[in-house]
This record gives structure tokens, C-alpha cells and sequence, in this order.
């Protein structure tokens, strides 16, 4: 049932938008459940870290993005592309290793981009994109562009150099940037308790002299509603501030971690109770903006979307050995640069191509 | 044109391209006001302002990585680190995310961004100042890692280095600064990558070196020359890329060769080239390749001990003398 903040927050709601939350969130949510699947048939490699549980704060976060805005993220990206609107077949095709991935099958479940959208990637080193975001807040602001960055990362962040000083410069240089720390309660198997002396991570801006505010991540509006007001903030006063949403992976760390070992079971149902999809569809039916058996509907849309992904990025290729050198420098002089670090091979190697097989 | 520094080339450098290009800004500790820990910057804040001189908290991690993220949006740092010793707190900025972005991301976004940072010793900084960094970095792909010796290549390299699309790291040398050269009086002036030069021509032996070990490798040049031998000096200018073409035409012409460099001698630069010589002129070698390189301590405080731990002329000489004996030249 909803909330008295999401009774308010509904209010004004229209049915079309509705629709569209809803419906990105449930897409997640059938990805990933997906995805596990196909993890588990061995067509996905490396590490995969899904956000079942946390579509809300992705979702109601980038909805608040305006065009030109800049979005950076962590590794567990995959709601994030979603919800930026990298279609669902291009995205797992990355999953796959294929050539029509979003990032070629260069980057894989951690590294998802999609330039066209401004989603500038999916990181892997906790905490290290924060700095790599303020630059690009940096480079709005230095160019007069009137736009934003969001930049979200999990809870272990908090705990890095990098926040730190990412923190500090986006204040004493007024740069236009949400920092947003999706709060899914641990690290990997370390709770935020156990990690932070301020368990309150929001409080940490005032550190800063910067904004912060902890919203409920399981409420879509709630989150799209601080998100849009502090991206607002952060283009028109040049304000930057922190935004932590409190949300629940029902998954462990990745799919190598059960999750089960640091969490008790009633925790999880806990969080299951709270589920921000089953909310927010009970809230939008209950005020008739979209009825039962049109989010029926929605479930069976992304069901089938999610079903052609999985068999367009089957069929699709692999990136040929070929382009393995590819876009490792851009300059267009590297070729003659490197050409006498010697013959045979574009970057010095000893030139003769591997024969093992690939 | 008249003789100027190192640090006047290289302030000259980019005081043009801060004039030639909009896109083109300067990001460090100390780099206004204060005009730079080593005053390579000195003046720039005045003329160019706050905003294309940015003066940056002690932060290494967050200004290199936000060097990095207005390289993504199509600005052109140029991010000095005041030594390269405190590039290590940033070191995954560097390498983690500067060298890989282009290659993850497909092509679509670049970084853009020059790193200067000074390195060397031989004034008593001690353990934490006094590294010779490049050749850690000159292993990384997705880097172009350049070392110029003389202020004509500061200048022409430092300007090669900004339109680059690339990261470059652009290793100084702190006791450069005031050595003194004519540049040209051309701002149109670059210096390619991947080119090393023969700076002084020789027939017995070659003396290979970058940045600083380039003016002690002339010096020994000088003093093998009172006894009859003309030695062959090549600057390297570029460790990645790396002028391999250059270095053999010389070795094939002198059969023996002496790597000298201000690094450990253990994993560096020596070593790579001496692998790549080895491959490349096997039958032409009399001797194997020679490596001179700093002590492998922490540098000490202590004057002789620091004298000791150093690569000075009178080290490469000897090991110059060594191989030219071994191959019954002197």
C-alpha cells in the first residue's frame, strides 16, 4: 500500500508516466531474473552483479535525467542502461560477448555505456568513477552547457578516497553534479554499519557544506521526485548535492554469492514485503491511472522484450579477432608513432599472430 | 632564437596553446598564484584566469580523475602533478581508467588529457621525491609516455603532447629545468612521437638514455673522446612508443651499446630495450647490452650516499669502459 509521501507524490501523476515507470521497472526486473538464467547456461562470463530489489531508485532517479545531462554508474549497471533506454537487445548482447553490444563486447556486464544517451559507463573500481563524473560536471560548467551530471554508486563507495575528494572539489568548485549512493544496506557481505561510522550516509554532506538527503529507494517517486529537484538545483545554482536511496538487493553480492551467509531470512522477506514494483503497481491501479490487467499487459511486453533480446544477441557475432588492436589509441598519428617500435605488429608485440586457438 | 630553460620552453609551450585553443586548460596544485611548485606556470594564471588555470586542492585521485572527465566532454587538460612520486595515490586514474577508456569505450570517447609531472634526483629530496616513474607507465597500453632532454623537445613535445587525443604522461626532470638550449621561434613547432634522435654521432659505441641520463650520456661522450672514442648518443624522446628503428640502426653501425637511465635498472627501461635489441641485433652485438640505472634503495638523504645511489657520468662511463674492454677496444 502506499505511502502518505506516495499519496502526495502521485497527485498530479498521469497515466502515460505511470505506464512508463512501471513499465521500466518491471523490464529490469524481468532482465535480470533473466539474466541469472542465462548465467547459469554459461552464455554470460566474468562477474554479473544484478539489481533485482533496487529498480526504484535506478529508475526514478534517471527518469529525472533531461537531455544533455550526463549519467555515470557503477558495476552493477544493468538496470542503469535499461533505465536510461539502451535497448534491452543491445545490452544483453554485452552480456553475451557480441560485436552489437553496447561497448562492442569490450566491456561486459560491468562496462555498459551508451555515449548517445550520455550514460558514460558502468565502472569497476568501487568508487573511482566519482572523480571522472565531477570532471565531466567540470567540463558542463567551464563550457556554459545548462546541464547536470548524476553519478551513482553503491554504499561501499562511501568508504573510498575517492568520494572524498570527488566530494570536496564538486563544493569548492560549484560544480553541477547529484552524487547518488544507491543504499542496498552491504558492501559485498559488509554492512553499512560495519563500514561507516556514519551509517547515515546523507549526513556525510555536510561535510561538504553540500545538500544531502535520504529518500526511500523502494518508492519510485519519492526518488524521481529528489532527483529531479536536485538535478535542478544542481544546473540552475550550481549546487551539488547527495542523494542516498535505502533499497534491498534480494540477490547477493553477484551471482557467485548467494547472499545468504550475512543476511538472515526474515531480513529478506522483510525487504520482499517492501517490493518497489508490486508497490508501485498496487498504487497506480488502486488511483486508476493504469488497471490490473494493463500492467498484465506490461509483464507480458517486457516478457517477450526481454525474450527477443536474449534471441537477437544468440544470433548475433562475435567482435572479430581482427579488431582486437581497435580504438586502443584514437590520434590519428599513432599509427606512424608507433611504427618503428618495430615492424610486424601495431604496438611493439613480437608481430607473429598466436596460434592457439581462440 | 635566444637560449632559454626547460621551464621556459615548457612554459612557453603551453602559454600557446592556452592562446591557440579554448578547449585547452591547466589543472594542479600550486599551478597559479603560486606558479607552480617549480614555477613552470609562472604568469599563466594572470593572463588566462582562474577558470583555464585551475588551482586544484591537494587531491591528486579526484583532479586526475576529473582530468579524465572533462577529457570524455571534449576539454584538453593538462594536469600537472607536482611530482611524479605523488602520482602513486593516483596511480588507478592513470591506468585503471586514462589508458582504457578509448579502447572500453569502442572508440566513441576519448581522454585527451597530458599529465606533466617531474621526476629525478640528485637534490637531496630523499626516499618519497627523488623517482624516475616512466618506465612503470610506459608498460601500459593505451598511454603515450614521453621524456624529453633537451628545451627544444620540451617545447615541440609539450605542444605534440595537447593535440594529442590521447593520455600522454610527459615526464620532466626536476634538475632539467635550468638547462638551457634554443628553441624555435615558430609556435607552430611539434616534435612527433615515436621518433628517437641520434644527438651525437659516433662509431664504437652507442649510449642509449632518456630525459636527464641524455645530458650525463653527452658528458661521457666528451670524456671517451679524449681517449679516441666516438661513442654514439641516441635520446629516446618517446618510451611509448618506443623508436626501436633508431636505436638498432645504431647498434648494427657500433656493436656495442650501454642503456643508461635515472629508473632501476630491474624491470625497466634498459630492460625492455635490451630484450628488443637483443631480438633485433643479435649477430651485430660484441658484447651484451649494458645497463646503468640508479642504486636499488629508497635514495638517501646523505650527500655521498646519494652520489653513490645515482647514475652519474662517472658510473656510465666506467660501464662504458668495462664493454669497450670486454670487446678489446680500450
Amino acid at each position: 500500500m502506499g505511502s502518505p509521501a506516495e499519496t502526495d507524490l502521485a497527485v498530479g501523476l498521469d497515466a502515460a508516466t505511470a505506464r512508463r515507470l512501471f513499465k521500466q521497472m518491471a523490464l529490469i526486473r524481468r532482465f535480470e531474473e533473466r539474466t541469472e538464467e542465462q548465467y547459469t547456461r554459461a552464455r554470460i562470463g566474468g562477474y554479473c552483479h544484478l539489481a533485482i530489489g533496487e529498480e526504484a531508485s535506478s529508475v526514478g532517479a534517471i527518469d529525472a535525467l533531461a537531455d544533455g545531462d550526463c549519467l555515470f554508474a557503477s558495476y552493477r549497471d544493468h538496470a542503469t542502461a535499461l533505465a536510461i533506454g539502451s535497448p534491452a537487445a543491445a545490452v544483453m548482447a554485452e552480456l553475451f560477448g557480441k560485436e552489437t553490444g553496447v561497448a562492442h563486447g569490450r566491456g561486459g556486464s560491468m562496462h555498459l555505456l551508451d555515449v548517445e544517451r550520455r550514460f558514460f559507463g558502468g565502472w569497476g573500481i568501487v568508487g573511482a568513477h566519482l572523480p571522472i563524473a565531477a570532471g565531466a560536471a567540470l567540463a558542463l560548467d567551464q563550457t556554459g552547457r545548462p546541464n547536470a551530471v548524476l553519478c551513482q554508486f553503491g554504499d561501499g563507495a562511501v568508504a573510498t578516497g575517492a568520494f572524498h575528494e570527488a566530494m570536496n572539489l564538486a563544493a569548492v568548485w560549484h560544480l553541477p553534479i547529484v552524487f547518488h549512493v544507491i543504499n542496498n544496506l552491504y558492501g559485498m557481505g559488509t554492512s553499512v554499519e560495519q563500514s561507516s561510522a556514519e551509517p547515515e550516509l546523507w549526513k556525510r554532506a555536510a561535510a561538504y557544506r553540500m545538500h544531502g538527503e535520504r529518500v526511500d529507494g523502494n518508492d519510485v517517486l519519492a526518488v524521481r521526485e529528489a532527483a529531479t529537484r536536485l538535478l535542478e538545483q544542481a544546473r540552475h545554482d550550481h549546487q551539488p548535492s547527495l542523494l542516498e536511496t535505502i533499497t534491498y538487493r534480494y540477490r547477493g553480492h553477484s551471482v557467485a554469492d548467494a547472499g545468504k551467509a550475512y543476511r538472515t531470512k526474515e531480513e529478506i522477506l522483510s525487504w520482499r514485503e517492501r517490493d518497489p514494483i508490486t508497490r508501485f503497481g498496487l498504487l497506480i491501479s488502486e488511483r486508476g491511472l493504469v488497471g490490473a490487467a494493463e500492467i498484465e499487459t506490461v509483464w507480458q511486453e517486457v516478457a517477450s522484450e526481454v525474450n527477443d533480446a536474449i534471441d537477437q544477441a544468440l544470433a548475433s557475432a562475435a567482435p572479430s579477432r581482427e579488431s582486437l588492436y581497435d580504438h586502443l589509441y584514437g590520434d590519428p598519428d599513432t599509427g606512424e608513432q608507433f611504427s618503428r617500435m618495430r615492424a610486424g605488429a601495431p604496438f611493439g608485440e613480437r608481430g607473429e599472430e598466436p596460434s592457439w586457438p581462440t | 632564437m635566444a637560449d632559454v630553460t626547460y621551464r621556459e620552453a615548457l612554459r612557453r609551450a603551453l602559454d600557446e596553446e592556452l592562446g591557440r585553443d579554448e578547449s585547452v586548460f591547466l589543472m594542479g596544485e600550486e599551478i597559479g598564484r603560486f606558479e607552480g611548485s617549480y614555477k613552470v606556470t609562472a604568469g599563466l594564471w594572470d593572463k588566462y584566469g582562474p577558470t583555464r588555470v585551475r588551482e586544484t586542492p591537494i587531491s591528486e585521485e579526484g583532479f586526475l580523475g576529473a582530468g579524465i572527465g572533462a577529457a570524455m566532454m571534449g576539454l584538453r587538460p593538462v594536469v600537472e602533478v607536482m611530482t611524479i612520486n605523488f602520482i602513486l595515490v593516483a596511480m588507478d586514474q592513470v591506468i585503471n581508467h586514462a589508458a582504457k577508456i578509448r579502447y572500453m569505450f569502442g572508440g566513441t570517447v576519448g581522454v585527451p588529457m597530458v599529465i606533466r609531472a617531474p621526476g629525478g634526483a640528485g637534490a637531496q629530496l630523499t626516499a618519497q621525491h627523488s623517482q624516475s616513474l616512466e618506465g612503470w607507465f610506459a608498460g601500459c597500453p593505451g598511454l603515450k609516455v614521453v621524456a624529453p632532454a633537451t628545451p627544444a623537445d620540451a617545447y615541440g613535445m609539450l605542444k605534440t603532447a595537447i593535440r594529442d587525443d590521447d593520455p600522454v604522461l610527459f615526464c620532466e626532470n626536476l634538475i632539467m629545468y635550468n638547462v638551457t638550449g634554443s628553441i624555435p621561434d615558430d609556435p607552430g613547432y611539434t616534435v612527433p612521437f615515436g621518433r628517437a634522435q641520434v644527438i651525437r654521432e659516433g662509431t664504437d659505441l652507442t649510449l642509449v638514455a632518456h630525459s636527464y641520463a641524455v645530458q650525463r650520456a653527452l658528458r661521457v661522450a666528451d670524456r671517451l673522446a679524449q681517449d679516441g672514442v666516438a661513442a654514439e648518443v641516441v635520446d629516446l624522446r618517446s618510451l611509448r612508443p618506443l623508436d626501436v628503428d633508431t636505436v638498432a640502426e645504431s647498434v648494427r653501425k657500433t656493436n656495442r651499446v650501454v642503456v643508461a637511465e635515472e629508473g632501476w635498472s630491474t624491470f625497466g627501461v634498459g630492460a625492455e630495450l635490451a630484450a628488443r635489441i637483443s631480438r633485433v641485433c643479435f649477430d651485430d652485438l660484441d658484447a651484451p647490452v649494458e645497463r646503468v640505472g640508479s642504486a636499488e634503495v629508497p635514495m638517501p638523504y646523505s650527500k655521498p650516499l646519494e652520489r653513490a645511489a645515482l647514475p652519474l657520468e662517472s658510473k656510465i662511463e666506467a660501464a662504458a669502459r668495462n664493454l669497450l674492454a670486454e670487446c678489446g677496444v680500450l
